[in-house]
Parts: C-alpha cells; sequence; structure tokens
C-alpha cells in the first residue's frame, strides 16, 4: 500500500518536473544551508580542537582577570602583557602575578609542576639589514615556554634559563625569518641581527631557529613576506626597560604523572587564598580541557544559532510545497471524485497526497544534503579543516525534511480527501 | 431484485425555509441482469438518481436496497465501500486518471479493494482483453482515443465484478459510429456476463437499444417500458 503510494507519488511528479523542482527548492536550499552551516561548524570545532591540544594537554593557565567577569577561559597561552580585560580596567601592578608567586607556586606544588612557561608580549617591530627585513612580533619567554607550547626546533637551542638569568641579547627566530634575512642560504645561528623598535634599535644574536606553524586557520591578509613571525628573546632581556615586571599570564606545566584536572583546582584554591584580600582582581586558571569545552561549547552555539536561522528558509519551504499541494487538489478535483466514485476511502486519498508531498520534500532534502555537504567540504578545503560528516545530521535532515512534508501535506491533503463525490465529479 | 427503491424522497435545501424537491417519491425495481435504460430531459432529475442509485448521495426519504444491502442511511465509509464492490461507473467524460496506464486505470478499483499487485494484473489485463484493448494496455489515456478510453473505462468499472453497471451519458462525448461500438459493448457485457446495465441518457434512440425504458420526468417516473428484452 504504502510502495504503491511511493510509486503513484513519483508518477504525479514526474508528470510535473518542472513545478515539483521549483517547489523542492525551498526544501533544497533549507536543507543545504543547515547541513553546510553544520559541516562547517563541526569542521570548526575539529581544527581548533585539534590545534589547542597540540598545545598540550598538561599546561593549565592562570591569568588575572576582575571579579565578576566571566571566566571563558579562552585563547591560547602564552600570551601574556595582554592586559585587556573585559570591562577595560586595567589591574594595577599589585594586582598581577609577581616572580615570587610563581617561586612559591613551583616550591608548593613541587613535583605535580614541571615548570611555569612565560611569555611577555614586547610589541611588534622589524628586523632589518640592507634591503632585507622581517617582520617581528617580540615575545619575551623563559625556558620552560618552549616545553609548553611544543615549539618545534629546526636548528640551534630554544632561550635557556642561563638566557632568561644573564639578560642575554639572544633570539629564536622563525623559518621564515631565516627565508627572510638569509636567502642565501647561510647559517642564521650565531649571526646578529638588528631589531628596529619604535624608540631604540637593539641587537639580537640568532640562537635557534624554529619552525612556524600558522596559527589556527584562515589565511593572514599580510603577504608571505610581510607575515610577522614571533621573536623569542629572554623574557628578562624583554622587560628591562619596561616598567612593569608583573605577569597577566602564566602557564603552568604539569608534570606527566599529575591529574591536571585535580592541580588545576588546587592552583585556583592556591591562588584564591593569595587573591582573598583583592577586591578587583582574581586569578582565573583553566586547563586545556575546559578551554576545549569552551571553545566547543561556544562554536556550537555559533552553529546553532545560524542553523536556526537556515530553518526559517526551511519553514518557507515547507510552506511552498503546502502552495503546490494546494494548487494540486484543485487541479485534480476531478481525479478525486473519480477515485471516490472508484470506491477509494478518505484515508486513501489522504495517504496519496501527504505521500506527495512528502517524496517531494524528501528528495529535495536528499539533494540538499548532497549540497550541503559539497558545500561544507569546500569551505573546510578553504579552511584547511578536515571534513566531518555526522550520521545523525545526515539521516536526520532527510528525516526533517520528510516531516516537514508531512506537516505541510496534511492540510492540502485533508482538504481533498473532504471533498464530496458529486462535487468533485461535476468540477471541470 | 437486485435494486429496490421504494418512495424515494431527494430535497435539496436552499435556505430555509427554501427546499427543492428534486425526486419526488420514486418506486423502481430492476431485475439482476437487465438492460435498463433511464431516460429523462435535463432537470428532470436524472442526475440525482443516478447519485443516489450509485451510493454518492443519501436519499432524503425512502429506502434503497442494493444487492441485498439497505443502502439508505450508510456512513461514508460504508458507501465508499459499496461503490467499490456493487458499482460499476462509466462517465461520459470517460474519467481516466491522466498520468497512469490503461492498466493502472482498470486496476484502480481493486487497488482500493486490497487485491494483491499480481491479481490485479492478471484480472485488469483479462478485463482489457474482454473489451479489445489488451494491446493498448500500456498506453496513457491521452494517447488513445475516445471510444478507447470508454472501453478501458467500461473495462475498470467490471473490476470487482459489481452487481451493477451504471453508465452516466457514456456515448454523450462520442461520435455516433464510436457510440455505437460502445454500446455494443455494453450489450455484450449486458449478455454474455450477465451484468445488469443501468444507462442514464436523454439520448431515445440509444434507450430504444435497451430492454426497458424508464423515462423520467419532473422528479417521477412517467412511463415504463417494463420488460421488453425479458419478455421477448
Amino acid at each position: 500500500m504504502i510502495w504503491e503510494n511511493i510509486g503513484l507519488a513519483f508518477q504525479s511528479l514526474k508528470s510535473n518536473k518542472m513545478r515539483a523542482l521549483l517547489t523542492m527548492l525551498g526544501i533544497i536550499i533549507g536543507i543545504m544551508s543547515i547541513i553546510g552551516i553544520m559541516t562547517i561548524g563541526d569542521a570548526l570545532t575539529a581544527s581548533v580542537s585539534g590545534s589547542l591540544s597540540s598545545l598540550g594537554t598538561n599546561n593549565i593557565t592562570l591569568s588575572v582577570q576582575e571579579r565578576g567577569t566571566q571566566s571563558n577561559g579562552f585563547g591560547p597561552p602564552g600570551m601574556g602583557g595582554d592586559r585587556g580585560s573585559s570591562s577595560g580596567k586595567t589591574p594595577e601592578s599589585d594586582d598581577l602575578i609577581t616572580d615570587q608567586m610563581i617561586a612559591d607556586l613551583t616550591e608548593t606544588f613541587g613535583g605535580l609542576v614541571t615548570g611555569v612557561s612565560i611569555s611577555y608580549s614586547a610589541g611588534s617591530a622589524k628586523a632589518q639589514d640592507g634591503d632585507l627585513y622581517a617582520n617581528i612580533t617580540i615575545s619575551g619567554v623563559n625556558a620552560n615556554y618552549g616545553v609548553a607550547n611544543n615549539v618545534t626546533q629546526l636548528s640551534g637551542s630554544f632561550i635557556a634559563e642561563s638566557d632568561v638569568e644573564n639578560k642575554s641579547q639572544s633570539a629564536v627566530v622563525s623559518d621564515k625569518f631565516v627565508k627572510s634575512m638569509f636567502p642565501n642560504n647561510e647559517n642564521p645561528i650565531g649571526q646578529t641581527v638588528k631589531v628596529y623598535k619604535t624608540r631604540s634599535i637593539e641587537l639580537y644574536t640568532i640562537i635557534g631557529v624554529y619552525q612556524y606553524e600558522q596559527q589556527g586557520f584562515g589565511g593572514s591578509t599580510a603577504s608571505e613576506k610581510d607575515m610577522s613571525t614571533t621573536f623569542y628573546i629572554p623574557v628578562t632581556t624583554a622587560k628591562q626597560d619596561l616598567l612593569e615586571k608583573n605577569y597577566n599570564t602564566i602557564t603552568v606545566i604539569g608534570s606527566v604523572s599529575s591529574d591536571v584536572d585535580d592541580l588545576t583546582n588546587q592552583l585556583q584554591r592556591h591562588f584564591d587564598r593569595l587573591y582573598a584580600n583583592n577586591e578587583d582582581w582574581q586569578v582565573s586558571v583553566s586547563n586545556m580541557s575546559s578551554m576545549l569545552d569552551t571553545v566547543q561549547s561556544t562554536l556550537s552555539t555559533i552553529s546553532m544559532a545560524i542553523a536556526f536561522i537556515a530553518g526559517i528558509s526551511l519553514l518557507v519551504g515547507g510552506i511552498g510545497v503546502m502552495n503546490i499541494m494546494l494548487v494540486s487538489v484543485t487541479e485534480r478535483t476531478k481525479e478525486i471524485g473519480t477515485r471516490k466514485a472508484l470506491g477509494a476511502q478518505n484515508f486513501h486519498i489522504q495517504l496519496q497526497f501527504v505521500m506527495e508531498a512528502v517524496m517531494v520534500s524528501a528528495i529535495g532534502g536528499i539533494i540538499g544534503l548532497i549540497l550541503g555537504i559539497g558545500v561544507g567540504a569546500l569551505v573546510s578545503s578553504i579552511l584547511g579543516a578536515p571534513l566531518v560528516i555526522s550520521a545523525v545530521t545526515t539521516i536526520g535532515s532527510v528525516l526533517f525534511a520528510m516531516a516537514i512534508g508531512v506537516v505541510f501535506g496534511l492540510y492540502p491533503a485533508k482538504k481533498a480527501a473532504k471533498m464530496d463525490p458529486i462535487d468533485a465529479l461535476r468540477y471541470e | 431484485m437486485v435494486i429496490e427503491l421504494r418512495d424515494i424522497v431527494k430535497k435539496y435545501f436552499i435556505g430555509a425555509p427554501n427546499e427543492l424537491t428534486v425526486l419526488k417519491g420514486m418506486t423502481l425495481d430492476i431485475e439482476e441482469g437487465t438492460f435498463v435504460a433511464i431516460v429523462g430531459q435535463s432537470g428532470s432529475g436524472k442526475s440525482t438518481l443516478m447519485n443516489i442509485l450509485g451510493a454518492l448521495d443519501r436519499p432524503t426519504e425512502g429506502e434503497y436496497h442494493l444487492d441485498g444491502v439497505d443502502v439508505g442511511q450508510l456512513p461514508d465509509s460504508e458507501l465508499s465501500r459499496i461503490r467499490n464492490q456493487k458499482i460499476g461507473f462509466v462517465f461520459q467524460t470517460f474519467n481516466l486518471i491522466p498520468r497512469i496506464t490503461a492498466l493502472s486505470n482498470v486496476e484502480l478499483p481493486m487497488f482500493y479493494k486490497g487485491i494483491g499487485k499480481r491479481e490485479r494484473k492478471e484480472r485488469a489485463k483479462e478485463l482489457l482483453a474482454l473489451v479489445e484493448m489488451e494491446d493498448r494496455m500500456a498506453h496513457m489515456p491521452n494517447e488513445l482515443s475516445g471510444g478507447q478510453k470508454q472501453r478501458v473505462a467500461i473495462a475498470r468499472a467490471l473490476a470487482n465484478d459489481p452487481a451493477i453497471i451504471l453508465a452516466d451519458e457514456p456515448t454523450g462525448a462520442l461520435d455516433t459510429q464510436t457510440g455505437n461500438l460502445v454500446m455494443d459493448i455494453f450489450m455484450r457485457v449486458n449478455r454474455q456476463e450477465k451484468k445488469t446495465v443501468i444507462l442514464i441518457t436523454h439520448n431515445e434512440v440509444l434507450a430504444q437499444k435497451t430492454d426497458r425504458v424508464v423515462t423520467i420526468q419532473d422528479g417521477m417516473i412517467i412511463s415504463d417500458t417494463g420488460m421488453k428484452g425479458v419478455l421477448a
């Protein structure tokens, strides 16, 4: 019965292909947008999660935040010196994390902590040597930074503890930087570069080269050559001409054996005690997994919101289905009369028309699904994110399209079923 | 008797206090296997009578027994079942479903009866052979001539082996020659298949070919030639 009705519905659609296609279009666009957005959202989540977890799951980020503001724990660690907080208020020097606190922390937590990674952003600058130049972002770091952030060392060594102690003028540069500054394949290690800052010119000796990795997703608007890469120097060197000696953000590297979540809680309690008397500021402690959760939930909220808007286009598509079904019922009044004269029960007629609406919606849904995955795949490949297709979304969207067919096909079908056979037969 | 009508009255309420009485107490018996013509001018009540005979409508008053079933005041779903199994309709405008083949059209009443596909197909082919349309069974209605369409429609009317064939001006849309051919098929259905055929027409010449002519006017029977064919 159902199968024969499906056949019947197909025949009916085939006899009016153009109309069927136009009716489907609303559903196609609706499903395509939803699937496209979901696929892009999933790809972004996967990509962000991937790059975040590559930063190290044992890292615990501590940052000074204004009390009362929501801790979102968002943003990769190591972006110290970023004083911006949501209310625009700036913490005083006393509110920040001091070297003493870090020393205490290392002592208190002992074996649980492998080290504390510090980074301090010292602004942008330009390295120049005659016609050769490279844009850089100077970042003052300690030795642990390289461990915490999985910096891939290509040659030489990373900033060492001794460099930090001696406030040496050493620098670790990116392979891109080397390409710009030493186009003739000279060995950069041991070379001295001139760095032009806003107010001064400084000389640094290159002690190491790391592999540049594009952060996150999306291209920079700057051309390959002008792209700024990070120029690591000892944190003490970076800070010597700055008044502020304390830190806004530090990263604690948990030891391999420690439970990261547990350590996070312990650190939070530790700093809550330290900041108990501070009315305006507190230290927010978060680890990668909580950051991952935040990122994922933020992204999924955004995708859901956009998908909801796309859902409205499905609603419009559904109304289109209803509209065309009403036209179809009116057009086929005589057929309905004939069927009733031949003994069709009301439910036969109703089923026939509902099935037709469901077929239009289902076919539209499948086409939309294919196009949506196509759009998702295209955008994912542009973003360089992996393509994730979830079975739930795939099957769900087709079922949802069919449900739209049922909902919007029901009224026209009921109208057809309720027709008086005599009137219907007389209809011209 | 396959059909027994007792004092059938049909009134239409066209807004109180006006009401229009179309059938004014009509009594009519039709014996099984007869070929009856019901003749009348337009407005005589012949369409209303056909609707009641065809279980498309209920009489306001009176009793209607069809093949032993009291059809008088049955609910819609039961009327659908009666139409499906006891009545075969043939319309002036053929009323074939346009998007399906001749064969599928013939299968339709059996589909609504719930008969399986294989059995339906087989029976439909037999019926199309009976009306000499077996070579056209895969054709769509719009590929058939008027006469051919009507032959398919007759095959369809016979599908569930009904008690009566109810034909409403079946030759009205055909030229005389084709009309005669269609009449011949009705004759054959009546003689060979022993079917009761009720022909509703305003064409006196056509009516004369049947066993019995019932003439109605203003909602009443004004003449009835009786069982001419049976008596002869």
